[in-house]
């Protein structure tokens, strides 16, 4: 199986967000980045898990600055065969979509691999778009996937439940958690890893459809409101009365 | 014109459904146009989405659509957004918007807000949203530049307000491609307002010490009428199911109320709980990072403090 896995670089998840004075852009200074966990731990080891299990080879796409060679290699790292980066140093998802697209289409891959969503962007779409700019089918929050030749069984997460869903190959999906455990890159694979190829390709031409103004963080908390444990009729009153949410 | 695509989950619909037509009627009045909605597959009493502001309600019934497949769904609701010349599309911010958002961007070459929080603003021809971003510990101020905009909408972010009466349902005329991915099973549980939807939610977390010790929980939640909820330690070692787990890799939640009983507060939880209106914190720990981002805390033992609010809840109710 032919298997493409989308990645892209996130702030690590601890970081404390702060913004530039003029509150147009994160503020990078001390900031770590790590592959988007859901990409990392489910899409792209579920895919190796299949490659595994079936032979085959997994590609991982990443669109971003050359910065972002760090997150592909770890990647490869974990096992993938092989990489591409559309070098390009715009945002906004449709753009990325478009380049996705564009390597996908040439690459013939039987089962293209997104994270549920980025933990920086939240945007949960990228995989949606490739999907309808290749007339693929598409299931998003998959938390399970099962393959058997040209046929998968994708187990999608649904409000307060799952629904199974039977798709042929070739498809995109966006995995979720229970998809896959966390695997810890070994010694071997971080050395095999630098001499694996990532080839750099330009960027397609995509006109921006979005823009961020300006972000703002939400506003600081009032001290906590301590009630005395055992009395728990004021924090029934409280709720009621002062917040009104019951 | 705005175009909201109003889902309805076993015919009936919900109130995210009705908080998307509100907003889709407040946005149409800002534009200066008209709000309809649109119904696929099978729906009940689609015309009382008037109530909501929907000025028209179509419905879709085919044999395409009585099982969702998000590029035959996106087809129908492109379709019919072409056929009435709407420009805006309003979703609801749930696993079905998280697989047609991208869909319809893409389609209609539009720019996309997925889970936007709040009214759009719209001032010399520009149109912004707001959405949070960094899994809630900021937010942006998106401008959406093309022509076609869609936009899903996280739930709980706006009240529901009526503000018309029903209307008579209409048909369309829209061409659906072939379904890509036939459903097998749908399994969901019974009776109870799935989490993301949940306006009060009561959590645990490690602090509970075992699964057997959950009674103090669902008795709290069930005393409220709230949805359980846990820390993601408490799922990875199934002591709880996992569509429980809230948090940065979990199900991202802002009900009215959140309750967190023996839960530290780790920023990857806060995450995803933290656009939540009210937090109030039961940790015996007085130092628990999570008391920095409640309003009400409680230090104490939870399985002394969660009988006793139960019971305190169940005399409020008059129980
Ligand atoms: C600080 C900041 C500033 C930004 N500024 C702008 C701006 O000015 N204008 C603008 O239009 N957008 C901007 N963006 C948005 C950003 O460029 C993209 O929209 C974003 O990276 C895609 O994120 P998403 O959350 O929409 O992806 P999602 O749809 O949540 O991603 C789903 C999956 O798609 C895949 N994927 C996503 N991104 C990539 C990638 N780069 N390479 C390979 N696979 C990928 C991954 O598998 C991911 O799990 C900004 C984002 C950030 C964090
Ligand atoms: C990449 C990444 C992503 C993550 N994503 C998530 C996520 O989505 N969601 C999430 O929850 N976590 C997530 N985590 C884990 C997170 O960092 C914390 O480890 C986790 O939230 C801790 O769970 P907890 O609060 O239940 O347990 P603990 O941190 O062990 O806290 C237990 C608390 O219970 C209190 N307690 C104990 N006994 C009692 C008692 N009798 N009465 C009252 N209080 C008591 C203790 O004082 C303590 O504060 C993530 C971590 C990483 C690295």
């Amino acid at each position: 199986m032919k298997l493409l896995v989308c990645v892209s670089k996130t702030p690590e998840t601890t970081t404390k967000i702060q913004l530039t004075p003029d509150q147009a852009a994160l503020d990078e200074r001390g900031v770590n980045y790590i592959m988007n966990p859901y990409d990392e731990w489910y899409a792209l080891v579920r895919a190796m898990e299949l490659k595994e299990a079936v032979g085959g080879t997994v590609t991982l796409l990443n669109v971003g600055p050359a910065d972002n060679d760090a997150v592909i290699r770890k990647g490869l790292a974990i096992g993938a065969d092989d990489a591409i980066r559309v070098d390009a140093t715009e945002g906004g998802s449709l753009f990325i979509a478009r380049q996705i697209a564009a390597q996908a289409k040439e690459g013939a891959y039987d089962i293209i691999f997104f994270g549920k969503e980025t933990i920086d962007c939240n945007g949960s779409e990228v995989g949606a778009m490739v999907a309808e700019l290749l007339d693929l089918a598409y299931v998003g929050d998959a938390s399970k996937l099962e393959v058997n030749g040209t046929a998968a069984t994708v187990t999608r997460d649904i409000e307060g439940g799952v629904q199974v869903v039977e798709v042929n190959t070739p498809f995109a999906l966006s995995a979720a958690k229970g998809m896959a455990e966390q695997r810890i890159p070994n010694m071997r694979g971080i050395m095999m890893a630098k001499t694996k190829p990532l080839k750099v390709v330009p960027a397609v031409e995509a006109s921006p459809t979005t823009r961020v103004q300006h972000y703002d963080l939400p506003p600081a908390k009032s001290a906590v409101r301590l009630i005395d444990p055992e009395n728990m009729d004021e924090l029934v009153r409280l709720l009621h009365e002062e917040a009104k949410v019951i | 014109m705005v175009l909201v695509f109003a889902e309805a989950s076993n015919g009936k619909f919900k109130k995210a459904a009705f908080e998307a037509v509100t907003y889709g009627a407040k946005t149409a009045a800002a534009l200066g146009t008209e709000c309809h909605a649109l119904t696929l597959g099978e729906a009940d009493a689609a015309g009382e989405l008037g109530r909501y502001g929907a000025q028209k309600v179509y419905h879709l019934n085919a044999p395409e659509l009585a099982t969702f497949d998000s590029a035959v769904y996106t087809a129908a609701i492109a379709g019919a957004a072409q056929a009435i010349g709407a420009k805006v599309i309003v979703l609801m911010h749930n696993s079905t918007g998280k697989n047609l958002v991208g869909r319809l961007a893409a389609r209609l070459e539009a720019g996309s807000a997925p889970g936007v929080n709040a009214l759009p603003k719209v001032e010399g021809g520009k149109f912004t949203v707001r959405k949070a971003v960094f899994s809630g510990k900021a937010f942006a101020e998106v401008e959406i530049l093309t022509d076609y905009k869609i936009i899903s909408l996280a739930g709980n972010s706006i009240p529901v307000e009526e503000s018309g009466a029903a209307v008579a349902v209409e048909s369309l005329n829209v061409a659906l491609p072939a379904p890509k991915t036939k459903v097998l099973e749908t399994k969901r549980a019974e009776g109870i307002t799935p989490l993301p939807e949940a306006e009060l939610v009561v959590s645990g977390g490690r602090g509970l010490k075992g699964p057997e010790n959950w009674g103090v929980i669902t008795d709290l939640a069930d005393a409220l009428g709230a949805t359980t909820a846990c820390s993601r330690p408490v799922a990875d070692v199934h002591w709880r199911p996992h569509h429980e787990h809230v948090g940065q890799t979990g199900v991202a939640i802002r009900p009215n109320l959140y309750i967190a009983a023996g839960i530290s507060g780790a920023i990857q939880h806060l995450a995803g709980v933290n656009s939540s209106k009210t937090i109030v914190v039961i940790n015996k720990d007085p130092e628990a990072p999570f008391f920095k981002a409640a309003d009400y805390g409680v230090v104490g033992d939870l399985f002394e403090v969660l009988p006793r609010l139960t019971e305190a809840i169940k005399k409020h109710k008059g129980v």
